[in-house]
């Protein structure tokens, strides 16, 4: 992650190897150079610096630094740059149009389903996972979607309920855009 | 006539008015330590003892230094050169800050490096080469007493052995009566094991020290970023006044994020040494076996009981295993923090602890998990022994307890131990839990499932618990009263801003202290903004932890609150052309007794005093008030589990999990709510799989998150909540701490349904956390199961 003006010692190797990666991220096309060593979250956070993914454990555990990769939910810290490379990222900062919140999130706001904040991004986005598959889950199959996040702060009461309350909304917008696609 | 403000629709007290700053947070806008990058910006690693005792032989740092991007590798030894080897810890004693003559448990910081990222950091550590000479090791305080045992703090004078302290408190001779008259002693002896706060984020921080002014700013992990600024001021001799500490989002806390840690003294040192900004974030590893843990405390309790089921008299042994270095975080006066507010539910006419504390080879710490120092051990010895003891009367639980609770009518009630107890309605607490349960169903069910083999269980645990330290005549840290702090400033429009000297790490002070503001004022919530963490800005104040925040920055809040009140009510009175005494309050405006249509609004007493103001009034509508509680609060909490065992796995599963706590006046109900939700979850996971443990050799077992099991969405049962409120006498709006009580409360409840379940099998005490291994074993040896760390003999 050189830039322009980055100094260098004078004793370094010039044969570290750099690939180029490039990426889908929330639907914008990103690219870096990178070491092949590099993980995903690390790109992500300090290469396009976008740090609402977040990194807790480094063994895959917490689940803090969740993105989806082709739409599947998997963890960043565990995942090199340069296996996501052509592929498509969504993060946290992918959900909200400019406009308006993704329903998961207004589910986390409504049902408190957030105290620190820092696991947020990753259950928001394993949430995502499983109401694009399934916008009518029910409470166990939302817990065994959200098993591989922990959370400290807020227990899972009220982060089950948030995507439930998430999921009843989605259901409640999905026949409304069924029928602007029939009009179109 | 104008309509009166709508208190809950503007955001004051009582509304579950969601929260300001899961704004950032669902977006991924927040701002941790991790998140911020400063130009020029160096990146630290730690290399850390993979031994729990051995002499420091050498350090060869040579290859470290050869590898390109490396700014500065940092030893013990240079570190002494600036007096900086060893740092004084928040109880008194020292820690290494990089060792020097040996290294005292596996995880200690041996090195650092500072290089161009963290990457290189990370080699460059690994290319550091340490001679070790191996030492025996000390894991738990039977060994550290036995004679002969090597001696773990040998940098101290005048420290012979492996003690830190041998403490008493209570009236031994009276007890001693007590026992004397008792028809029937109960005893229990247990452990409480070492568990790990285990915030999601670690610790971190970025250090800047300004070459051109001389200013050293500091971007922390810290719950009292105040606590860090005087620290750092008298590690590193710097003056204060050119010390910012800044704690910007935190992720978790829960205790483990208010001891000053070596890595963030290595980072300042070296941006003082590189004049570059220089970012330290430990990983899970780091965190887990050398950051603040919490409990590690052996108990040997006894209790003196009448025939009829009342308690004479109690007696408590501790023994707390707390490490290398003595760094707990508490009031300096009680050396085993609030162990002696055990009991404080019942009217126990005697009481006697006696507390030892013994140096380990093991992590330092003895921060208050989730509670208030030391309160857990406290409560869930206590209310594992009363269920030893109606066990041993052969009496009703719920009874048992019924009997012996303080009466509502004996307040202010005097503890035995010599806590003074203020508010509470402890039998009907206990009432709503036992209805929400259906108890006496329960009974049935339990003895119908029993003739077909099946093992049920009904756990109760009522407890009242000291939060919010101080007062200062009796709590201080390092002597620095414990008080704290808000500072208000209206602004002519009739918004405002408000600063304290708490430090919100999930608890939502945004939100909530914007209400108490919004109660105080009747300013809408959402006009006023609040920060805290930033020691240039904020007022000085002893951080959040032990839930002191409601109790003390709370009530400072209101404090200010009413002396802008008062300002106001002064130009009130001068827009209104009246005198003072003529002016009534009511939520958001002043108004003429005589003539009540005729009246005036915050907002415009605001601006009148930037435009408008009286002859010899000074200008401008703000203030600060530092507040010094009068007492602790004293929440109560009755939380009762029902739960079946697997007689063939020694699996339990939880029926039913109530909760029934009465922390007084609700700010937000929501966010209380949540809290509770939370610590049952913590609860839950310390009775259930969450614990650090060590081998004999030392090694941490539980050094990341395949080993240090915490509970997930799929293991976590549902939780039944309920209230009781009993406004706090004292606390400016009747508010009492409530961010822990489950956390306290809750361990026991489930413990003692899995014991009520086994009842009959004459097993007394499973050590947590209840493993289906530990339960089976239990089960089928018809023994007790400890949860000691093991001893090394010759032959293992």
């Amino acid at each position: 992650m050189s830039s322009l003006y980055d100094e260098i010692s004078p004793e370094s190797p010039d044969d570290v190897p750099v690939l180029r990666v490039t990426m889908t991220v929330n639907g914008e096309k990103r690219a870096a150079d990178v070491e092949p060593r590099l993980l995903l979250a690390h790109l992500l956070r300090y290469g396009f610096r976008m740090t609402g993914t977040h990194t807790g454990c480094d063994t895959s555990n917490c689940g803090a630094c969740t993105v989806l990769l082709d739409g599947k939910a998997i963890k960043s810290c565990t995942m090199l740059a340069i296996q996501a490379n052509g592929h498509e990222v969504t993060t946290v900062e992918g959900l909200a149009t400019a406009s308006e919140l993704h329903p998961i999130q207004e589910g986390f706001k409504q049902e408190h389903g957030l105290q620190c904040g820092f696991c947020t991004p990753g259950m928001m986005l394993a949430a995502k996972a499983l109401l694009d598959d399934n916008d009518d889950p029910t409470e166990d199959e939302v817990r065994w979607a959200l098993s591989g996040n922990l959370c400290r702060c807020t227990g899972y009461q009220n982060i089950v309920k948030s995507v439930l309350w998430a999921a009843a909304k989605l259901r409640a917008e999905a026949p409304a855009a069924d029928q602007e696609s029939e009009l179109t | 006539m104008t309509q009166a403000l709508d208190e809950i629709k503007i955001g004051g007290l009582g509304a579950s008015r969601t929260r300001v700053e899961d704004n950032r947070f669902i977006r991924g806008k927040g701002n941790y330590v991790d998140d911020i990058v400063l130009p020029g910006m160096l990146h630290m690693e730690i290399l850390r003892s993979p031994l729990a005792h051995a002499r420091i032989r050498s350090i060869d740092t040579s290859k470290a230094w050869a590898i390109p991007g490396v700014r500065l590798v940092l030893t013990g030894e240079m570190m002494a050169t600036r007096n900086l080897a060893w740092m004084p810890t928040l109880s008194y004693d020292t820690q290494a800050v990089l060792a020097t003559d040996k290294v005292r448990f596996q995880g200690q910081e041996v090195a650092c490096v500072v290089a161009d990222d963290p990457y290189i950091a990370k080699d460059a550590c690994e290319a550091i080469v340490v001679d070790y000479e191996p030492l025996p090791v000390v894991v738990n305080p039977v060994q550290a007493m036995a004679e002969g045992a090597p001696l773990i703090r040998d940098d101290k004078e005048n420290q012979l052995d492996n003690v830190v302290y041998d403490w008493e408190v209570g009236d031994r001779t009276g007890t001693d009566r007590a026992f004397a008259e008792a028809d029937l002693v109960s005893k229990l002896e247990l452990h409480y094991p070492r568990s790990h706060p285990s915030p999601i984020e670690c610790c971190g921080s970025i250090a800047d020290y300004n070459r051109s002014t001389s200013k050293l700013t500091v971007y922390i992990t810290s719950q009292a970023p105040h606590i860090v600024r005087a620290a750092v001021a008298l590690v590193a001799e710097l003056p204060e006044h050119m010390i910012r500490i800044i704690s910007p989002d935190l992720g978790g806390g829960f205790g483990n994020k208010v001891p000053v840690y070596p890595g963030y003294v290595i980072s300042i040192l070296a941006s003082i040494l590189t004049e570059r900004p220089v970012k330290w974030i430990e990983d899970k590893s780091g965190n887990l076996i050398s950051t603040g843990f919490g409990r590690d405390v052996y108990l040997r309790g006894e209790m003196a009981l009448r025939k009829d089921g009342k308690i004479l008299g109690v007696r408590m042994h501790t023994d707390a295993d707390h490490g290398a270095f003595f760094s707990d975080a508490q009031p300096s006066k009680f050396k085993i923090g609030l162990m002696h507010s055990a009991f404080a539910c019942y009217d126990v006419p005697a009481a006697h602890l006696t507390a030892r504390g013994m140096y380990t080879n093991k992590a330092p710490g003895g921060v208050a998990y989730r509670c208030s120092f030391r309160v857990t051990e406290a409560m869930f010895f206590q209310e594992r022994m009363v269920q030893a003891a109606a066990d041993d009367l052969g009496m009703d639980q719920a009874e048992f307890r019924r009997k012996n609770f303080v009466r509502d009518d004996d307040f202010p009630h005097r503890t035995a131990f010599g806590f003074l107890t203020d508010s509470g309605q402890y039998g009907k607490c206990l009432d709503v839990g036992l209805e929400a349960v259906g108890y006496q169903d329960f009974l049935l069910q339990k003895e119908e499932a029993k003739k077909n083999g099946r093992l049920l269980g009904i756990g109760i645990s009522t407890m009242t618990e000291p939060l919010g330290a101080g007062n200062s005549r009796e709590y201080d840290i390092l002597g620095i009263k414990m008080f704290d702090s808000a500072e208000l400033r209206v602004h002519m429009t009739g918004k405002a801003i408000l600063r304290t000297g708490a430090k919100s790490q999930g608890q939502g002070h945004e939100t909530t202290w914007a209400q108490i503001v919004s109660h105080e004022l009747g300013i809408p919530a959402e006009d006023i903004v609040v920060e805290e963490g930033d020691t240039d800005t904020a007022p000085f104040g002893m951080g959040t932890y032990a839930s002191r925040s409601t109790p003390v920055a709370g009530a400072a809040v209101a404090m200010v609150s009413r002396k802008i009140r008062a300002k106001a009510r002064k130009l009130a009175a001068h827009l209104l052309e009246v005198s003072e005494e003529d002016v009534e309050w009511e939520l958001g405006r002043f108004y003429l007794r005589s003539a009540p249509d005729r009246g005036v609004t915050i907002q415009e007493c605001a601006m009148a005093a930037y435009s408008n103001m009286p002859d010899g009034m000074e200008p401008g509508l703000e203030n600060n008030a530092y507040y010094d509680p009068p007492n602790l609060t004293w929440p109560f909490g009755c939380y009762i589990a029902t739960v079946e065992v697997d007689p063939e796995t020694g699996v339990w599963d939880v029926l039913n999990m109530v909760a029934v706590d009465d922390c007084g006046v609700r700010i937000n109900p929501m966010i209380v709510e949540g809290q509770i939700m939370g610590g049952l979850t913590e609860a839950f996971a310390m009775a259930s799989m969450q614990f650090i443990t060590f081998d004999a050799e030392g090694n941490c077992v539980g050094s990341n998150y395949m080993d240090y099991l915490l509970p997930t969405a799929w293991e976590t049962p549902g939780f039944e909540l309920h209230e009781v409120v009993t406004p706090c006498p004292h606390h400016p709006i009747g508010a009492k701490g409530v961010g822990e009580c489950a956390t306290v409360g809750g361990p026991a409840a489930f413990v003692n349904a899995v014991m009520d379940a086994l009842r009959g099998t004459g097993v007394r005490n499973i050590d947590m956390p209840l493993l289906p291994d530990r339960v089976y074993e239990a089960l089928t040896m018809r023994h007790d199961v400890s949860g000691a760390p093991p001893v090394k003999t010759d032959d293992s």
